[in-house]
């Protein structure tokens, strides 16, 4: 029988988002793939250019839905480098808490559109269930479940609420419990989770690196890259925490971006836990940027998907001149062929659901 | 039942160490000399350098091979309106710096030699800038439009290509009379 090509997508159960994978079979094998990406396009970088910088935190927010503040955050960290800005002590430490929060969401919802995918109806609703505790501390934070708005070119918005440690300490106390005791019971030990993600999808270090696969995709394949650690921005320099990195060999399969992810979880609480001992109880939380700027100014952020990066140019008017943004999933799909090359069609959703695609910023 | 080939995982550092940007940047300045327009610490751990369009491939050849920056992290296409520039984040796994490498091109003639020979990764930025920004990349091997449909006519990210309205929204100044 011939080579032929399949669409998967634009409409398929498997891309969580608008996007195509066409992959070229042989029998069950996978010999090719082309992801088609653009189908979200919405032109950001030319948006923001005629949007003034602190207006550009809202836009920055619907990057991905799902991971707001690491979004926004991005965009002001970088925003305050050109600026020579620096955010008071306590407005630091909301940060960094409003991170780990946001990345602890993300992950969950990865997770629970990971379940459904190989067939796993409990880690969606077990999933969801969970993430409302974060997005109900987020909401407590900041007022909105999603697309909050919260992190502001100097700072954050406002200040933590009254009675907000004692409610993250117990949220988190619920949430590790649920992670040690009842998680593993349909993921690790599970022999058909097993099954269909152990040994499917492997990408080696060296072939990871050059192709720009960053964030937890990057440490799955053992190579212990946390920009939190490597690069640290905010105050994660003062914070005790080890990046979570698949140890058990080089190369990286589904099943190792699973415990990357799930042990990021845990890391991401012991974060938060820290933070709050550790965080000045009063204090400024934002500092008043000036309207106009110029220069040049970048940074970058480990994402929930991986390195983020906000290049920002300012020619001396209220606006960007140009702003350039690195999506770590955009990097990712094109190292997609060589994660599907090999493996049968039958795993593709195993392999393109463990990368965790978020369309919305894939596509600007 | 697993497939996964066992092998010494890539040993890096994962901290950074102190004061690596000013032995990149005279590493540079002793390879290169006049070559460099400019370079210069931006802050711990990043440093900016200016080239030429031609040096592009020996700076960035060096970085890789000689001083191991392994990562290419973005490719940025910006448009001057006199000239356009290219700006490369290029990092080091192993002690977190990072370099950005700026190269400038004509406007006249966007053109500037394609990096996919040294990093896989630059293929997808380069079709982004090719589609966005209209910065040819010689000896790209698919240089296509990936974001935009592939009949599109123009390079929106150009100045000249102007949006519906110049600014969306009325300011308050704007509203008190003011300009």
């Amino acid at each position: 029988m011939p080579e032929f090509w399949i669409n998967m997508g634009p409409q398929h159960p498997m891309t969580h988002g608008l996007w195509n994978m066409k992959v070229k079979v042989d029998g069950e094998t996978i010999t090719d793939a082309k992801p088609e990406i653009g189908y979200l396009h919405r032109g950001y970088e030319k948006i923001m250019e005629v949007r003034e910088f602190q207006k550009n935190v809202v836009l920055t927010d619907r990057l991905c839905y799902v991971s707001s503040i690491t979004w926004s955050h991005a965009y002001c960290l970088a925003v305050e480098k050109m600026m020579g800005l620096e955010t008071p002590e306590r407005g630091q430490w909301i940060r960094v808490i409003s991170l780990e929060l946001q990345r602890i969401a993300s992950h969950l919802m990865w997770l629970a559109s990971y379940g459904p995918d190989l067939g796993l109806l409990t880690g969606l609703l077990w999933c969801l269930r969970e993430r409302e505790l974060f997005l109900d501390l987020i909401q407590l934070m900041s007022g909105a479940r999603m697309n909050q708005n919260y992190p502001r070119v100097g700072g954050v918005r406002n200040d933590l609420p009254e009675n907000f440690e004692a409610m993250c300490k117990r949220s988190i106390e619920h949430f590790l419990e649920k992670l040690e005791n009842e998680y593993p019971k349909i993921f690790h030990e599970s022999k058909v989770f097993r099954m269909r993600t152990e040994g499917v999808g492997t990408l080696s270090a060296a072939d990871a690196i050059n192709w720009g696969v960053t964030g937890p995709n990057l440490r799955a394949c053992g190579v212990n890259v946390d920009l939190r650690r490597l690069d640290p921005y905010e105050t994660y320099e003062e914070i005790d925490f080890e990046p979570q990195v698949w140890q058990d060999g080089g190369v990286g399969d589904s099943y190792a971006r699973f415990v990357v992810r799930y042990n990021e979880l845990r890391e991401s609480c012991n974060i938060i836990r820290q933070a709050l001992e550790k965080m000045p109880k009063t204090g400024p939380y934002r500092v008043k940027p000036p309207r106009r700027a110029e220069g040049e100014g970048y940074a970058k952020t480990e994402d929930s998907r991986g390195e983020a990066l906000f290049y920002v140019i300012g020619d001396g008017d209220d606006r960007p001149y140009r702003v350039k943004i690195r999506s770590p999933v955009f990097c990712t799909m094109a190292a997609t062929p060589i994660l599907l090359r090999g493996n049968k069609l039958a795993d593709v959703v195993s392999i393109l659901g463990s990368i965790d695609v978020c369309v919305g910023e894939m596509d600007k | 039942m697993s497939t996964v080939v066992r092998g010494a995982p890539v040993v890096v550092s994962g901290r950074p160490v102190p004061s690596v940007e000013k032995e990149v940047l005279g590493g540079l300045k002793a390879a290169f000399g006049a070559k460099l327009l400019d370079g210069k610490v931006l802050r711990p751990g990043h440093l900016a350098v200016t080239i030429d369009r031609d040096d592009l491939i020996p700076v960035c050849t060096y970085l890789q091979k000689t001083i191991g920056f392994e990562h290419l992290s973005c490719i940025t296409a910006v448009d001057w309106k006199d000239r356009f520039d290219c700006t490369y984040h290029i990092e080091n796994y192993y002690n977190g710096c990072m370099v950005q490498v700026t190269a400038h091109i004509p406007y006249d003639d966007p053109k500037i030699k394609s990096l996919t020979g040294l990093w896989n990764a630059a293929n997808y930025h380069e079709r982004e800038a090719w589609d966005l920004m209209g910065i040819e990349f010689e000896g790209h091997p698919n240089l296509e439009r990936i974001l935009l449909p592939q009949d599109f006519k123009f390079h929106p990210l150009r100045k000249d290509f102007a949006q519906e309205v110049d600014r969306q929204y009325i300011t308050r100044r704007k509203l008190r009379g003011g300009k």
